[in-house]
């Protein structure tokens, strides 16, 4: 866990060597009797200035390989630390229980709300389990279900957004995947209860928007929405993945993007490096967001909700009359 | 050594003729018509009088807006409207307003959907057409908002709304605002339902991706054209996911049908009198009482 925890990012390099080279000059100093405090006083420094160089200006696809992170926190990493008695319910009613999305009720600073959210696995057996986070339709006509019983009880929803997209199946089109994320989008966009959509790691497509249409679209600062993964730009752009780099920029799928194009309503701040560094501290920053949100929108009556919404998304495109 | 690197350029239009592109061929601008499926050849003339029904091998073949208006709606009787929005490129994407300008011109429309109100059979609708011709009836600002606002007017005039899509999904040149679309369509289908107005969805080939998934599948009644393609993922993408072969019919408008996804296939022949017969059953007073 640790381990993995660790796993550094190809543009955290430089910092690795750095520190790498810090312990080994302790580890010099304390065999050999050499002083080397002043030279490790140095690099010390020098290792905080490159923390902040790397950190406070990550570029799109340092932000994309956060966002994939194996030890991001995922839903139910976020779920005990930001809200109590959650009570997990499972299934559709008419198919199954799809695992890559998870969706209960619990209670938000003592207020019931019901949470949804995808969920991926954190290794090989649980990823299999719950299809790397990949819904099926019938993880999205689970999330409908829940989204309409809170709406019967009143309550507030909170989608939390991380998945590569929709699953591109055989069973998945025969079961009417489009059909089932079409479903949610009109019908989120007719619900009388405060809905609060969140991505926390990869929003890929219409599989994450298919939870997204909500009052208020939050961002974690280093997670992605997007029509099309950088990889999927890249290949039918220039007719090669490996220019995936350059897509991520050029399709502007980063938490600052949307913030600038209106689509989001804020971004939520990370842990200096990206949310796995601490999740608890992480789930503190989303609380006090979805606080925020939930404090803006409880005060509207189901009309004025529904006309916040249809505003919302009636003023996103980008043309000249 | 110049010209030997010549020789190997992606780009060499210059040097002299190339195969007209795909694109090109479909636009029938010739005396005879070739069928894309059989290769039965006959006049273009005979071919738009049969709607572009193959007589051979009764192949749907693709319609442009402007002839699914004239094969559908009275005579004389659609007026379009926001034929002046413009598409903008808010990513910059090089060469894409130059793309837009091309199909524009090809097309003589401003964007990949054609809308308006109309009559079928003396009923009036609100009509939204997607045009495979431009840019593989893609989504963009332009064709949401066009959506939007068509849906709007729908709500507004209290008439059923009636879209014929064709789309190859959300536009990748527009980034996330593309994806944004289909939640925009969405909030004013919902407000036009709401009403408790009628919406009719006519599945055309090809119907994929992000279009597929927002308003094309949420019809009160969805219906389709014989063998029309209509998926979330493509083909290939499905076959490289899950390593088997897909059944020959996958995704076609017959096996969503087999699979409880679509109220009916119905030939284009028929579709007229289809949807002339869908609206007056939805409309009050005008279904006599036995």
């Amino acid at each position: 866990m640790a381990n993995k925890a660790q796993k550094s990012l190809p543009f955290e390099e430089p910092l690795i060597q750095l520190r790498k080279k810090i312990t080994e000059l302790k580890e010099y100093t304390q065999n050999a009797e050499v002083d080397l405090s002043a030279e490790i006083d140095s690099l010390e420094a020098r290792l905080e200035n490159l923390e902040i160089e790397i950190y406070e200006d990550m570029k799109p696809w340092d932000r994309v390989q956060v966002a994939r992170h194996p030890n991001r926190p995922t839903t139910l990493d976020y779920i005990p630390y930001v809200f109590e008695d959650f009570i997990e319910l499972h299934g559709d009613r008419l198919y199954g229980d799809d695992e890559a999305i998870v969706g209960g009720i619990a209670s938000f600073k003592g207020q019931p709300v019901t949470v949804i959210g995808h969920q991926r696995g954190k290794e090989t057996k649980e990823n299999v389990r719950r299809n790397f986070g990949m819904p099926h339709p019938e993880g999205y006509r689970k999330a409908l279900r829940l989204m309409k019983q809170a709406e019967k009880f009143k309550r507030p929803i909170i989608c939390l957004i991380d998945t590569k997209g929709a699953y591109p199946g055989k069973a998945a089109e025969e079961r009417g995947q489009s059909e089932a994320i079409a479903r949610n989008l009109v019908e989120m966009a007719g619900l009388e209860v405060p809905v609060i959509s969140i991505v926390i790691g990869e929003g890929g497509s219409g599989g994450a928007l298919a939870l997204g249409l909500g009052n208020h679209i939050l961002m974690l600062e280093n997670s992605t929405f997007s029509v099309i993964s950088p990889e999927g730009a890249a290949s039918i752009l220039w007719k090669d993945s490996a220019l995936a780099q350059t897509a991520a920029e050029a399709m502007k799928i980063t938490a600052p993007d949307l913030l600038e194009m209106g689509i989001i309503e804020r971004m939520i701040p990370e842990i200096r490096g990206g949310a796995h560094h601490n999740p608890v501290k992480q789930a503190e920053f989303l609380s006090e967001a979805i606080e925020k949100s939930l404090s803006e929108l409880n005060p509207l009556n189901p009309e004025g909700l529904i006309d916040q919404r249809y505003n919302k998304f009636k003023a996103i495109g980008v043309f000249t009359e | 050594m110049t010209m030997i690197r010549d020789i190997f350029k992606r780009n060499r239009e210059r040097n002299g003729p190339t195969i007209p592109s795909k694109a090109a061929k479909d636009v029938p601008e010739g005396l005879m018509f070739k069928c894309p499926e059989c290769k039965h050849i006959i006049l273009t003339k005979e071919m738009a009088k049969l709607q572009k029904v193959c007589e051979k091998c009764d192949h749907h073949c693709k319609m442009t807006a402007q002839e699914r208006v004239e094969s559908l709606m009275d005579k004389d009787t659609f007026e379009s409207i926001d034929d002046h929005l413009k598409t903008g490129n808010p990513l910059g994407f090089p060469g894409y307003a130059e793309k837009i300008e091309a199909d524009s011109k090809k097309t003589g429309l401003n964007e990949a959907v054609l809308t308006g109100t109309g009559k079928i059979d003396g009923q009036p609708v609100v009509a939204a057409i997607m045009d495979s011709h431009f840019r593989m009836g893609s989504m963009g600002s332009v064709v949401g908002e066009k959506i939007t606002r068509a849906v709007e007017l729908a709500t507004s005039k209290g008439y059923p709304f009636v879209i014929f899509t064709a789309s190859g999904g959300a536009r990748m040149q527009e980034g996330v605002l593309s994806l944004m679309q289909m939640a925009k369509t969405s909030v004013a289908l919902k407000r036009h339902s709401n009403e408790g107005l009628l919406f009719i969805s006519v599945l055309t080939h090809p119907t994929t991706g992000g279009v597929s998934a927002s308003f094309a599948s949420v019809g009160d009644i969805n219906i389709a054209e014989p063998k029309a393609l209509i998926g979330f993922a493509g083909r290939r993408v499905i076959e490289q996911t899950v390593r088997e072969k897909l059944p020959e019919d996958f995704q076609t408008a017959e096996f969503l049908l087999a699979h409880g996804q679509l109220d009916a296939v119905v030939h284009r022949h028929n579709m007229q009198k289809t949807l002339s017969s869908l609206i007056r059953l939805h409309t009050k007073g005008a279904v006599a009482h036995g």
